[in-house]
């Protein structure tokens, strides 16, 4: 059987998130209580978490979360990652003996910074060379995967129901102002580790319920970029495709919605003036990213996440806000699970981006 | 020694019970096969004559006529076919190039036919394009233009010309001179009725036709015949020919019984006189020498329009590719073997070149792989049949495709392979007024938008059943396509897996 990677996978899914905006920070258990109301909606093959602001002791460094297969491919990444970044502190990932979760890799984490004169010499601009890096890890050395590598943030994802994954993880004793989940129905899978959601790059982080018919046209183009898609999974290249479009092309975070969920043309002739011309040149400029076929997707960034369906609306996704605090989910139930009295909840549109991000901005 | 007797190909067969001796097939055939037999009082037929257009058999109001292939046979030989010795025999007659039109009729693979695309099955849903929007709308030229913004933050519109097609389909280039008034008027029609583009081909605009400019495709081709700066400017782009998939790295050849008074104002040229369009251009002895026609063209209008650089598809086209995705050309287009002529000599047209299919695989891999893709749409010419081949050559990377024979097809051709004869029974491959009248372009326009909204109806179908609503998504999207019957080297230059993978 080929593993994870080597064939392409679709899953269905559930997805959930919540934001304060005020900034205060909130234990991973609520995201753990939201996610297994929806627990028919996994299949117990995949389940994880990102947590933002949850490691304020080291905010100022790359929070690099690894995979290890034996410790031969610990030995082999920790010398790349001495040899690349300063290392501020490492430590294994505490975990929670849990009957449910089983085959756990060796799991690390490792706070660093890019090594000043190789950064100075590679001409590189640091997120480039720890994306370059982690994506070097994932490549050349068998038994290592990097699955987390933002700064005060992190991943947390294994093979199991997300709730599992969560007391495996000890995330109740995490404190975040924003966090999302995952729950995963693949269709097939070996069920690796690696393979699970959320999937991330830099402090960008997705999770997604849905699968894209477009995968290969957007694939293909992609990889034209430097980005190499070696999970085939629909999360992976959605991600690479926002961090293209926000990170190297500067597009906003509406315009990406533009590129990828763009409006109909029937829908964009009924627009204004200004928006139609915005809209057309988007849709000219970047064809090849549009993208088709179901999806909801949570895209979390350093102080903001923003829910995002398919242009059909062909996946459901309601948001809902309480005081400062702003929901997303695949259910109402998820959301009203965790907070019963809500301001409002409504289901937005197909590609209608939404956007909650901390007060005062979020970058 | 006198020329043998070749026996004729085909035979044509009258059911006497139903002739009525009407003479239409008389009259309709300019080939001159029917005649009316006053001593037997029937309808006679010469079979020598007979090209096998089917004019007479559609005409029949009794429809008393058939085609049969002749069952006469040289003795039969696998390695000797009967055309081979015929050919052989014509050549020692006359020491003559063997003269043929249309696209390559040899039993070579097609690759179209081994390939399969994929549909949803409950993990996603199909799309009812009857239901849901569908979109077929695509934009050809560069897609590089930088992201700039004005002092309101507004993203500048500082992107190459683009070609808006409203499904993406274009009608190939064929001159006037190769095909007639009547025929370019349909396809003039038809390109604006559809919100798509015609191409003039090497012959020059016809003066009536400027008015169709909007949906006009202007072709420079290496005899530069009809050239000037009028007609460049009344095109929507322009396309420099560099070859023709029928009959890579020659020329052209339009016999001087073509070149009628109009014909000859077209392309400025003698009246009466052949006109030899030369194989090269011979100002593009090289790559950086296409490059300067492609910028002097887009100087010549202004920066206002796209160029697209036309080639045949041979051995090292992806090489080739790249290089003119490099020299400024806004939309490359790539002519597979299969590819249809007005004239093509005989051995050139059905032993040079590759198909479009593994052309146009390569060349789409080939410019990702460096990292150019964005630089030209790519557009596949050389028999796309249906729409079928249609939804195939674009999962494979094509932005849009040329059609040529199935839009004559459309407008009556029945593949009769004798265009360079000049007598056309259907109107379209002749300048013979009395045929050409027998293309009534308002019909033949209306029958070539019927052609392409049933194709696109069709593609709709396809992309709803993939659960693609744009035709962007669809674009290069490989995983859409399986192989069928193909070696492993084969699967691999197309870029797809087999079947059951």
């Amino acid at each position: 059987m080929m593993k994870e990677g080597e064939f392409r996978n679709p899953s269905g899914c559930a997805i959930s998130g919540v934001i304060d905006r005020s900034g205060k920070r909130m234990s991973g258990e609520c995201m753990i209580r939201s996610i297994v109301t929806m627990h028919d909606r996994s299949n117990g093959l995949g389940g994880g978490f990102a947590g933002y602001g949850i490691y304020p002791e080291f905010k100022e460094y790359y929070a690099f979360h690894l995979f290890y297969n034996d410790v031969i491919a610990k030995k082999e990444a920790e010398d790349f990652i001495q040899r690349h970044f300063d290392i501020a502190f490492q430590s294994a990932i505490p975990t929670r003996k849990t009957d449910s979760i089983s085959d756990a890799p060796i799991i690390f984490r490792y706070f660093v910074l890019p090594d000043a004169r190789k950064l100075e010499t590679r001409q590189l601009d640091e997120e480039e060379y720890v994306v370059r890096c982690a994506n070097r890890i994932n490549m050349e050395i068998s038994g290592a995967y990097v699955f987390s590598c933002g700064k005060n943030m992190g991943i947390f994802k294994a093979v199991g129901f997300p709730e599992d994954v969560g007391k495996f993880y000890r995330l109740d004793e995490y404190e975040g102002y924003a966090w999302t989940c995952h729950g995963r129905y693949p269709t097939n899978t070996p069920g690796w580790w690696g393979g699970a959601h959320p999937f991330g790059l830099l402090d960008y982080s997705v999770v997604h319920n849905g699968e894209i018919s477009s995968y290969d046209a957007n694939r293909r183009y992609i990889e034209m970029f430097g980005y190499k898609c070696t999970l085939q999974t629909d999360t992976e290249v959605i991600t690479y495709i926002v961090d293209y479009l926000l990170r190297r092309k500067k597009l906003t975070l509406q315009e990406v919605a533009k590129v990828v969920s763009a409006s109909f043309w029937s829908t964009i002739e009924s627009k204004s003036e200004e928006e139609r011309e915005q809209d057309t040149l988007l849709r000219k400029m970047f064809p090849s990213l549009l993208i088709t076929g179901p999806f909801s997707i949570i895209f979390g960034y350093t102080g903001g996440l923003m829910a995002l369906n398919d242009r059909l609306k062909l996946r459901s996704m309601v948001v809902a806000e309480r005081g400062d605090k702003a929901y997303i989910a695949s259910e109402e139930c998820a959301i009203r699970v965790i907070e019963p009295e809500l301001d409002y909840v409504r289901a937005p549109r197909g590609g209608e981006p939404v956007i909650f991000e901390l007060n005062g901005g979020a970058r | 020694m006198i020329p043998f007797f070749v026996y004729p190909e085909y035979e044509v067969v009258r059911d006497y019970d139903r002739c009525i001796s009407c003479r239409v097939c008389e009259r309709q055939c300019a080939n001159e096969v029917h005649a009316y037999d006053e001593k037997l009082g029937k309808m006679v037929a010469d079979n020598t004559k007979c090209v096998n257009c089917h004019r007479c058999v559609c005409l029949c109001p009794t429809h008393a006529l058939k085609i049969k292939k002749s069952e006469d046979t040289y003795k039969i030989n696998a390695n000797w076919d009967n055309a081979l010795i015929t050919e052989v025999h014509r050549q020692a007659d006359t020491g003559g190039v063997l003269l043929s039109s249309m696209g390559n009729p040899k039993p070579y693979p097609v690759y179209w036919d081994k390939m399969l695309v994929n549909a949803s099955q409950v993990t996603n849903p199909s799309i009812d394009p009857l239901r849901e929007p569908m979109e077929t709308t695509v934009f050809l030229g560069k897609k590089t233009a930088n992201v700039v913004r004005d002092a309101n933050g507004k993203i500048k519109d500082t992107m190459s010309p683009q070609l808006k097609l409203k499904t993406p389909i274009l009608f190939s280039a064929m001159s006037y001179g190769s095909i007639s008034y009547n025929a370019h008027e349909s396809l003039a029609r038809a390109a604006e009725e559809l919100g798509i583009y015609y191409n003039t081909g090497e012959g020059g605009l016809h003066r009536d036709f400027y008015k169709y400019g909007k949906n006009t495709i202007v072709q420079v081709a290496s005899g530069r015949f009809g050239v000037h700066s009028e007609y460049l400017e009344t095109a929507a782009a322009i396309e420099i020919k560099m070859g023709q998939g029928a009959k890579p790295g020659i020329g052209g050849h339009l016999p001087g019984a073509k070149i009628t008074d109009e014909v000859s104002n077209t392309r400025m040229i003698p009246k009466g006189v052949d006109a030899i369009s030369p194989a090269p251009h011979h100002d593009i002895y090289s790559i950086e020498d296409l490059r300067q026609l492609i910028f002097s063209l887009k100087e010549a209008t202004a920066y206002k329009k796209p160029v697209i650089v036309k080639i045949a598809a041979v051995h090292n086209v992806a090489a080739i590719a790249s290089g003119i995705a490099r020299s400024g050309a806004d939309i490359l287009a790539i002519d597979g073997y299969r590819g249809g002529t007005g004239a093509a000599p005989t051995r050139i047209r059905d032993n040079v070149g590759i198909p479009i299919e593994l052309a146009l695989a390569s060349v789409d891999q080939r410019l990702r792989e460096e990292g150019i893709r964005d630089n030209v749409s790519v557009v596949a010419a050389g028999s796309i049949r249906s729409s079928g081949d249609l939804v195939k050559a674009i999962a494979l990377g094509a932005d849009a495709c040329y059609i040529g024979s199935a839009a004559l097809l459309a407008l009556g051709c029945h593949l009769c392979r004798s265009c360079h004869a000049g007598k056309c029974n259907w109107g379209i491959a002749t300048q013979v007024p009395e045929l050409v009248k027998r293309l009534n372009p308002e019909i033949g326009s209306k029958r070539l938008v019927n052609l392409v909204h049933a194709w696109t109806h069709e593609l709709q179908e396809m992309m709803g059943g993939m659960g693609i609503n744009s035709i962007e998504a669809l674009r290069g999207n490989r995983l859409m396509l399986r192989g069928i019957g193909l070696t492993e080297k084969e699967l691999s230059v197309l870029g797809i897996r087999h079947a059951g993978e």
